[in-house]
């Protein structure tokens, strides 16, 4: 007993000490997925937060008169590479639309709404999913009517739900929050409460492991609280697989939206989000190829850097695996 | 399938081998081999009383023929008669409550029996069986009786004065059956005949060799078709399924098919395809217009159920300004350049054809912003508050404007959108699903008849072509309303007290040339008085191989109309 602080002191490095956040952070480095990613990820979201302030071209205005035939269906610029006599016009990088609307700046406005959507809806299933989770996990008494009400949500088919919520409550949202702000709040809260579900029981799952364990009960036996216990020593050992299913869940609600904007639902016509740009592209697919794949790489490359930060941050945020 | 296809497609290349120096389109019937036509939708049943599509009646109607049908016109033609009966050639009566048809002496059936009156009665009997569902029923509707003198003469008597008495017996929706055929079928056992609803006989220039339901039909030429020397072909190869695009391609761009049937597509999809050099697109208008309704009614979210948009007056769009100078405002040759190419034509009529009865009062093919600036101005609508947006008696002029998802509705939304910014009236734009908006369910707000919007844009057209019924949607009490479950054809909930007294003049009417002048007239008063803006008027396009002949798309009558006229052309 007495020997052992001495060999630590003498394996101890000299360097003062660590937080918690450097080590995760010194790891998360080392994932290079994760690094490529999370860069990727920073970029898009400047992008679009920045972009439109920066950005010359309104993506809402339709030319009209003279400025209609020229300005439509132009090409992005680097089409002249292997097709010199393209239409193309050095004020749009990216062509316009068959309505002359500007392909870049329908990109970065939809972009805000798509990363908006799945943020905020991100956040809302995250919270709900671990409330749900932990209250399962921690109250016994709790734990079968949630888990059943988890099991109950998880058979709602989501498509069919929304439509019916959209046709229910679009009225009264867009008379309180105008008709974007209403669609808005309806996409989030819809995706958000029907994603909670895998969050719920994977932390409910942590949550009952992490129980059993010596620390809760040494913990409990100082008479700890119910609430202290869980926000002091629970949720900050159940912190890496939220965090996962927060990135998870990002990528989900992005796919959703644009699932929602490809059938037509949702937001205004005019409104543009990445699914809807897609969806409005489809049809001349073989002629402006250009249409579909920009937004399309846009909603694979967030979903995928999404992933592969999720991915790097289970590994950080895992104090066994940290270090390998 | 694709076996079979190939096996055909090979044997129809041997049969066309000896004939390729074959000139012109005269010669023995059977003389071209095979035809292939490709319908997107499959015909399920080859009885077009059994079934309200489409498809199913025009794939019928090369082996079952009416008494007469509509040319590329909207002129009827006789078929199995020597003349159309008019009250002219004393075939109607002046009463107009009968007509008399007759038949033309000699025809007989793909079996080889006589063609009769009996045949014409049976069908009548067939169609109005109580037990019966039959899906053209409409056209028989107000038929006193059928009586047959003779074998040769139809009589039909009417309930009522009928001003326009081709319903029955005319057009592909309405062709005569074999009484020998279904005579065991009548009633509510109609449907259980599947041999018969499969393989009618018929006197058309085609019979039916094979029938898969929802794929592919074979057709061989009728040896006993009336006229010598048609079909041109000997056999027709008809496939269902797929989609507009890919039927499209089959014909323009790989050349596997002869025909292909009512491809909505953008117009520079279309350009692409025909660039494949090996088929036309053709375009033939039926009375199909694409409009904004104007709502008539207050449609505020605010007002409860029995009340939202049944109320009058609409804040400002009842104003002859306002919607005057949303009607300048458009820029309608760019509209039909954008979403249909050849396909559409401008228009500012509600009833565009058949040339008798369209008007030609108005020219609205030049926008003209400033003039409907200066309209608004003049009317004392302007932005009092600066915000872009004109007020009339302080409501600011914002408009919520709704229509189907479809992507040309929303470019066409997007661009009238911009135009009306132009002139300071703001639109909110919606879509909603098709079949939601165009459901009809009355518990859904969303639905084209309910209008909880101020404008909205569809496209509507009418059957054959007389107008007075589509022309009835104008009247006071087709609006729909909760009193008869939102259910009503006057969408626009336009209503006049002159529109309605002219609308009753019309249906007592039987001069042509007086009808047209009257329909003209009430089609006027509805665009005048600013029940709806008339945007394109909309065609169908369907595309023919290059080395297919004698191809006469009609909108008013099965587009297979005259398939025995098609050859093939010597190449």
């Amino acid at each position: 007993m007495t020997e052992t602080p001495l060999s630590m002191e003498e394996i101890a490095p000299a360097a003062p000490p660590r937080s918690q956040w450097a080590d995760v952070w010194d790891q998360f480095k080392s994932h290079r997925g994760a690094m490529v990613g999370a860069y990727i990820f920073v970029f898009i979201v400047l992008m679009v937060v920045v972009g439109p302030w920066v950005y010359w071209n309104d993506p809402k205005i339709v030319p009209t008169g003279r400025d209609f035939l020229t300005l439509r269906d132009t090409r992005p610029i680097y089409t002249v590479l292997w097709e010199p006599g393209a239409k193309v016009n050095w004020l749009y990088p990216l062509g316009t639309d068959n309505l002359g609307r500007d392909m870049l700046g329908r990109l970065l406005t939809g972009g805000r709404v798509s990363l908006a959507v799945g943020m905020a809806a991100m956040i809302l299933s995250v919270v709900l999913g671990t409330v749900i989770g932990v209250l399962a996990g921690y109250f016994k008494a709790l734990d079968g009517i949630l888990m059943r009400l988890t099991d109950l949500f998880l058979a709602l088919p989501l498509l069919p739900l929304l439509l019916v919520a959209v046709l229910l409550f679009r009225d009264r949202l867009s008379g309180a929050f105008g008709p974007e702000g209403g669609t808005f709040i309806l996409i989030v809260t819809l995706v958000g409460v029907t994603s909670w579900m895998q969050t719920a029981r994977i932390v409910r799952g942590d949550v009952l492991a992490l129980k059993e364990r010596e620390f809760v009960l040494a913990a409990r036996s100082i008479g700890t609280r119910p609430l202290t216990m869980i926000t002091r020593h629970l949720l900050p050992n159940v912190m890496s697989p939220i965090m996962v299913s927060a990135t998870l869940g990002i990528a989900t609600a992005i796919i959703t939206e644009s699932a929602l904007s490809f059938l037509g639902f949702g937001f205004p016509p005019d409104f543009p989000t990445w699914g809807k740009l897609l969806f409005d592209a489809v049809d001349r697919m073989e002629l402006y190829p250009e249409r579909v794949l920009w937004p399309g790489m846009m909603i694979s490359l967030t979903v995928l850097s999404v992933n592969y930060v999720g991915d790097g941050l289970r590994d950080a945020l895992d104090p066994r695996i940290r270090g390998r | 399938m694709k076996l079979m296809t190939a096996l055909l497609g090979a044997a129809a290349a041997v049969a066309l081998a000896p004939m390729a120096f074959a000139e012109g389109h005269e010669g023995e019937r059977g003389r071209d081999g095979e035809v292939k036509i490709i319908y997107w939708q499959a015909p399920s049943i080859l009885n077009a009383y059994l079934s309200g599509g489409t498809k199913d009646s025009e794939a019928a109607s090369l082996v079952i023929e009416p008494l007469a049908r509509y040319d590329t016109e909207g002129t009827l033609v006789p078929y199995l008669v020597d003349e159309v009966p008019t009250v002219g050639n004393g075939g109607v009566s002046e009463d107009l409550t009968q007509i008399t048809w007759k038949i033309t002496p000699g025809l007989v059936w793909s079996d080889g029996t006589p063609f009769t009156s009996a045949d014409a009665k049976f069908t009548y009997e067939y169609c109005t069986h109580p037990e019966g569902g039959c899906a053209q029923a409409t056209k028989y509707e107000g038929v006193a009786s059928v009586e047959t003198p003779d074998a040769l003469t139809v009589i039909v008597n009417f309930e009522n004065p009928t001003p326009n008495p081709y319903g029955p017996f005319v057009g592909s929706e309405a062709p005569i059956i074999q009484a020998a055929q279904f005579a065991d079928c009548i009633g509510a056992r109609a449907p259980e005949c599947t041999e018969a609803n499969f393989n009618p006989i018929g006197t058309g220039p085609f019979v039916v060799t094979e029938f898969k339901p929802n794929d592919v039909i074979t057709y061989a030429a009728n040896e006993n078709y009336r006229e010598e020397g048609k079909p041109a072909f000997a056999t027709v190869t008809f496939k269902g399924g797929g989609d507009a695009t890919a039927a499209g391609r089959a014909v323009m761009e790989t050349g596997e098919f002869d025909y292909a049937w009512n491809l909505q597509l953008a117009p520079d999809v279309i350009a692409k395809m025909e660039e494949g050099g090996k088929g036309t697109p053709v375009a033939g208008f039926g009375p199909l217009v694409e409009r904004i309704m104007l709502n008539q009614t207050n449609p505020d979210p605010s007002l409860g159920p029995d009340e939202r948009s049944v109320i009058k007056p609409h804040p400002f769009l009842g104003d002859p300004a306002v919607y005057k100078a949303m009607s300048l405002a458009i820029d309608r040759p760019l509209l039909v350049d954008v979403g249909y190419g050849q396909a559409g034509r401008v228009t500012c009529n509600w009833v565009p054809v058949p040339n008798i009865y369209a008007s030609t009062t108005f020219d609205c093919s030049t926008q003209d912003i400033a003039g409907a600036n200066a309209m608004l101005d003049a009317a004392g609508i302007v932005d009092s508050d600066g915000d872009g947006v004109r007020e009339k008696d302080g409501v600011p002029l914002k408009v919520l404007y709704q229509t189907s998802t479809n992507a040309v509705r929303q470019d066409f939304q997007a661009l009238i959108k911009q135009w009306w910014a132009e002139i300071g009236i703001e639109a909110e734009l919606r879509n909603l699903d098709a079949s939601v908006f165009f459901g009809g369910d009355p518990g859904s707000p969303d639905t084209f008849q309910k209008f909880y919007a101020d404008v909205e844009m569809y496209a509507n057209t009418f059957n054959g072509t007389d107008p007075q019924t589509y022309l009835g949607n104008g009247l006071c009490d087709k609006a729909p309303s909760p009193a008869t479950q939102w259910q009503g054809e006057n969408i626009s909930r336009f209503c006049m007290e002159e529109f309605d007294a002219l609308h009753a003049e019309l249906a007592n009417t039987a001069d042509i040339a007086k009808r047209g002048e009257i329909a003209a007239k009430l089609n006027d008063m509805m665009v005048e008085n600013g029940g709806m803006i008339p945007l394109v008027h909309r065609g169908r396009l369907s595309a023919h191989a290059n080395s297919l002949g004698g191809v006469a798309l009609n909108v008013w009558d099965s587009e297979l109309w005259n398939i025995a006229d098609w050859y093939r052309i010597g190449n």
